[in-house]
């Protein structure tokens, strides 16, 4: 093994050392009450109000999509009014939670990001400490928490546009059934959906807000470190959103099964 | 207050302190020179925690700030104020919010005081009424002001003056010498400034320490430093470039 790897592996290490440590930072000032609940209220407001648009557009269009293909699919084999019922289930359990998880990774990872970065590079963070205040305080833990309670309120606004979109296009766009589709999606959307659907969009909102608040934190010098914790910052997101929902699909299907 | 022993510090290879060690009495003012890019300001982020040495020990009042954690340094760092060279405004905040960023933690000053503080702290640093204007909206000397005001507004024991007079107009400059000797005079403030500017320098300094070839090269009072026949201070003092540093 060359030197190179080497050093790679170790700073790649390192790297995980500090966002540990950010992470028990940060949840250390969640439940000790240290952290600077205004900033927390607008941090809400910002990335929950101002994401409002794009959320919904992006839960109306998946669920049109699902609706229309679903039925494409099933109006082969007759079973046209179990269309709404995948539209739900995949909504709610899938799709509403890792979506509206990548979208916040583009949007709100970024700003989060870029943002904490230009403060780190002009030393506001340094100047924000010698005022006797801790960064996490006052910079990450209202981001975390407030990506921990609006994230899941998104979700569940893009599952409930998602399907009512879905319920559009498929009663008055391709004429299935309207009273059928609403009993067989409710027969078989489950309470467990939902939960698994919100239980995701919880840690997603989680991982959002705090890997955009490491890259930010250890952002390199000047514009150019800016721009690559930006970037950094979405791409780790979205991937962890991505890998992080294989292994919760499976783990919370096990346990809600168990319950 | 203030003592340092033996301070190193690298930036991966390259050495910036290699063992500086001073003393600073409570109330004293003293001035640290040297040439650009030596580590005056780094130095000075030793001082308050921001940044940890390699070895050596920063002791405030006593105790070891180096090996302690965050949230232990909050505690060390209510008594300090901080001016930094390029004034570190937070620039989603307006002024006011700037000025009176300290009091945040402070639950038990009511707002109008606050307020009055501010508009006090604003009027010694010569810029009144710009509470609601952004930093982004300011000049450049301004924002210096205002980082000062920011600094000084809740009355430390400590405050450390990164380049306070660099970039103002002469006037102004000679006002913010004013200010900071008042600021000391009156509270007894312990001051810490680092200068290239030989007036501010002559006129703050009761004390003068030069920091040369990474570490304190010469120290004295104001008079020592400046009748010195050292030839390395004197070249300083007199803003002498050496022949042999001129290329062209
Ligand atoms: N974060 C850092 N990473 C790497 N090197 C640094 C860092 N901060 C400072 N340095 C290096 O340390 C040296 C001293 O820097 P410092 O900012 O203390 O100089 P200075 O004496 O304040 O200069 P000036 O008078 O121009 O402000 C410089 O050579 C600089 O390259
Ligand atoms: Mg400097």
């Amino acid at each position: 093994m060359t030197a190179i790897t080497q050093e790679r592996i170790q700073a790649a290490l390192r790297g995980l050392g500090r966002f540990a440590l950010l992470g028990r930072e940060a949840f250390a000032s969640l439940i000790t009450f240290k952290l600077a609940w205004r900033d927390c209220l607008y941090q809400m407001y910002f990335i929950g109000v101002k994401s409002q648009s794009v959320i919904s557009i992006t839960g109306a269009f998946t669920g049109m999509v699902m609706a229309a293909q679903t039925y494409f699919q099933f109006h082969q084999v007759k079973m046209d009014t179990a269309t709404l019922a995948v539209v739900g289930v995949s909504m709610c359990s899938e799709l509403g939670p890792v979506l509206t998880g990548l979208m916040i990774a583009g949007r709100v990872g970024a700003a989060i990001a870029a943002e904490i970065g230009t403060m780190r590079v002009t030393e506001q963070i340094d100047a924000l400490r010698t005022l006797a205040t801790h960064p996490v305080d006052y910079l990450v833990a209202p981001r975390l928490l407030a990506a921990h309670v609006v994230v899941p309120l998104l979700t569940v606004e893009s599952i409930a546009v998602g399907i009512a979109a879905g319920y559009v296009v498929g009663v008055y766009l391709l004429g299935i059934d309207p009273a059928y589709s609403w009993y067989n999606m409710l027969k078989y959307t489950d309470t467990d959906d939902l939960i698994m659907g919100l239980v995701k969009s919880f840690i997603y909102g989680g991982i959002v807000a705090i890997i955009g608040c490491y890259k930010g934190m250890n952002c390199r010098e000047g514009a150019e470190g800016v721009g690559q914790a930006t970037t950094e910052a979405v791409v780790y997101s979205s991937i962890t959103i991505l890998i992080a929902n294989f292994f919760l699909t499976l783990t919370l299907g096990r346990l809600l099964e168990l319950i | 207050m203030i003592e340092v022993r033996e301070l190193r510090k690298s930036f991966g290879a390259h050495r910036v302190l290699d063992g500086v060690s001073f003393q600073i009495e409570k109330g004293e003012s003293v001035v640290i020179i040297g040439r650009s890019g030596c580590g005056k300001s780094v130095l000075l982020k030793h001082l308050i925690g921001l940044l940890q040495p390699d070895s050596g020990v920063v002791r405030i009042a006593g105790e070891d700030i180096t090996r302690m954690d965050e949230r232990e340094l909050i505690r060390v760092r209510q008594r300090f104020g901080m001016v930094f060279q390029g004034a570190a405004l937070f620039d989603s905040l307006t002024v006011a919010e700037n000025v009176g960023f300290a009091f945040r933690r402070k639950k038990d000053v009511p707002p109008e005081v606050v307020r009055r503080k501010v508009a006090e702290a604003l009027e010694m640093v010569d810029l009144p009424g710009i509470e609601n204007k952004k930093p982004g909206e300011l000049s450049g000397g301004m924002r210096k002001r205002v980082g000062l005001a920011r600094a000084i507004v809740y009355q430390p024991e400590i405050v450390l003056y990164d380049e306070p007079t660099t970039g103002l107009d002469p006037i102004v400059a000679d006002s913010i010498d004013q200010l900071i000797l008042r600021v000391r005079d009156r509270l007894h403030v312990t001051t810490v400034v680092v200068t290239h500017d030989m007036r501010t320098a002559r006129r703050v300094g009761q004390r003068i320490l030069m920091l040369h070839d990474k570490r304190i090269y010469a120290a004295g009072t104001a008079e020592d430093i400046f009748n010195s026949t050292d030839p390395v201070v004197r070249q300083f003092i007199n803003g002498e470039s050496d022949p042999k540093d001129v290329y062209f």
